[in-house]
């Protein structure tokens, strides 16, 4: 889960940065970078969930 | 290889104010040792403060070693600005070039110099960020190596990408977006880098003992010196109010005419966010809260970092009122609902108090396509800059071990890693938290 999540961030990543090569005008340009952002966001999502600690499980 | 662009001439005026700002600009990493420490607790205090003049010095000797040559300040070089690719019909400028230990800077142009010399202080900032997050538990040599492979590898790339004509800084060029990605204070290069590295450390070294007990509420482990803390956000402002007018001059070209209103909108933000932040611990604890107040004003200003130079004062309040009623939400949020376990706040101050800052430049900025502009540095920063740096610290982690062991823990870092504490006239209680 933790590396899944770490493995989804660069796909968001690089969605925006094909929207800047697919899409010349504005509007759809705009909203591909979002919706690359909005997949980094479940990337750091599923992240945070894996990397949480289990309740009283300290690891020193 | 890249041509170098031409650097805007620089006046005898705006070289002198430059230089005497930033001879001020360590305030602020005095200021944020300071509220590291005092976030802290009291039998790790001497580790913490030490750790961040440590982290001074490593960054300083690496970045000038190996860091400059990959940040590549225009005007250090004569030959060549960058290795680039061509991708889409565009140049994606993503390496800088340049002499490793600071080779022919002497000769070089005087504002070159002064870019260089912001980048030892941004560097050095952004390795303590992190550190502030590991207390208690990141052993030293851990800590200084982290700050060795930022200093060497993540900061040169992103300094190289936002400020020395990187292909983030090209988007306005290349792709009609704005002026190109903005951040004259280094929101994104100090300050969410330093952030999203907290979050890998503490990722990796996990909670402090008893921070998460198997029942009930995360136990709570209040700073152990509210005066450190609260003294460090008024030395912070000075540095502040440094930083973000000299980057103004030397990252966004600004006027001299321009930077009154760039210091009145980081002290306006700033104001706003501690404002806000007491307002809300107020409603929601019933009396204000010392270091989260303290939290927000520094949110504030990280927040000012991106949009101060940019921005009219009236957005400026707002983005600090938004800053401020955002941190000890965060901050309570991040440690209940994921279980993070960050001293210092740092993943809400620092980064998304930077990634708010850097959003709101694009919201506010006169030019058409700015946003877009500032999302794709937003991008960058979530999905490429976060994984990078969680790889090489996972990869640091394998050769220095990042966690102290639990004696070392338990009797403190002070003890066990220097030999002696920063109190010693004082007794230091058994620590009650453990369950």
């Amino acid at each position: 889960m933790k590396y899944a999540g770490l493995l989804v961030l660069p796909a968001g990543f690089f969605l925006s940065i094909a929207a800047l090569l697919l899409f010349p005008s504005p509007a759809p340009r705009a909203a591909f970078v979002v919706c690359g952002l909005a997949v980094e966001g479940l990337g750091l999502g599923v992240a945070m969930r894996g990397h949480m600690e289990p309740r009283g499980g300290d690891r020193s | 290889m890249t041509p170098t662009p031409p650097l805007p001439l620089m006046s005898d005026a705006a070289f002198a104010l430059t230089l005497a700002l930033l001879f001020l600009a360590p305030l602020a990493i005095a200021g944020v040792a300071l509220i590291n420490t005092g976030l802290g607790r009291s039998r790790s205090a001497t580790q913490a403060l030490l750790g961040n003049l440590g982290i001074v010095a490593v960054t300083a000797i690496v970045f000038a070693v190996v860091g400059a040559a990959f940040a590549g300040t225009p005007g250090l070089l004569s030959c060549c600005g960058g290795h680039s690719f061509q991708l889409g019909g565009k140049s994606w400028n993503w390496l800088g070039t340049g002499p490793f230990l600071l080779g022919g800077m002497g000769s070089s142009a005087p504002q070159s110099q002064l870019g260089l010399l912001f980048e030892f202080m941004a560097v050095a900032l952004a390795a303590m960020v992190p550190w502030g997050s590991g207390a208690d538990r990141w052993r030293l040599t851990a800590g200084f190596a982290a700050a060795a492979v930022l200093a060497a590898i993540v900061f040169p790339l992103l300094a190289h990408w936002v400020w020395n004509g990187g292909w983030l800084s090209q988007l306005g060029v290349n792709f009609g977006l704005g002026a190109g990605f903005l951040d004259g204070g280094g929101a994104a290069t100090v300050h969410v880098l330093g952030g999203l590295s907290a979050l890998a450390v503490i990722w990796i070294v996990g909670p402090r003992k008893g921070k998460f007990p198997k029942e009930g509420f995360a136990t709570a482990m209040p700073g152990h010196n509210a005066v450190y803390i609260l003294f460090g956000c008024l030395l912070a402002l000075v540095g502040w109010l440094a930083w973000n007018v000299a980057g103004a001059i030397l990252w966004l070209h600004a006027p001299l005419t321009a930077l009154p209103v760039t210091a009145i909108n980081t002290l306006l933000s700033a104001a706003g966010a501690v404002a806000a932040t007491f307002a809300v611990t107020q409603v929601r604890f019933g009396k204000p809260d010392a270091s989260l107040c303290a939290n927000g004003w520094l949110a504030g200003l990280v927040a000012s970092s991106a949009c101060a130079g940019i921005i009219a004062p009236g957005p400026a309040l707002f983005v600090g009122i938004v800053a401020g009623i955002a941190t000890p939400l965060l901050v309570e949020l991040l440690e209940l609902a994921v279980s993070i376990d960050d001293p210092s706040g740092a993943i809400t101050v620092h980064a998304v108090g930077g990634l708010w800052g850097l959003l709101a430049a694009g919201l506010f900025a006169p030019q058409a396509g700015q946003l877009v502009a500032q999302l794709v540095g937003i991008a960058t920063l979530l999905g490429l800059v976060l994984p990078l740096v969680y790889l090489l610290f996972w990869l640091l982690n394998r050769v220095i071990p990042f966690r102290v062991d639990p004696d070392g823990e338990r009797i403190g870092m002070d003890m066990h890693e220097l030999g002696g504490g920063a109190y010693p006239e004082f007794v230091i209680h058994r620590d009650e938290s453990y369950r």
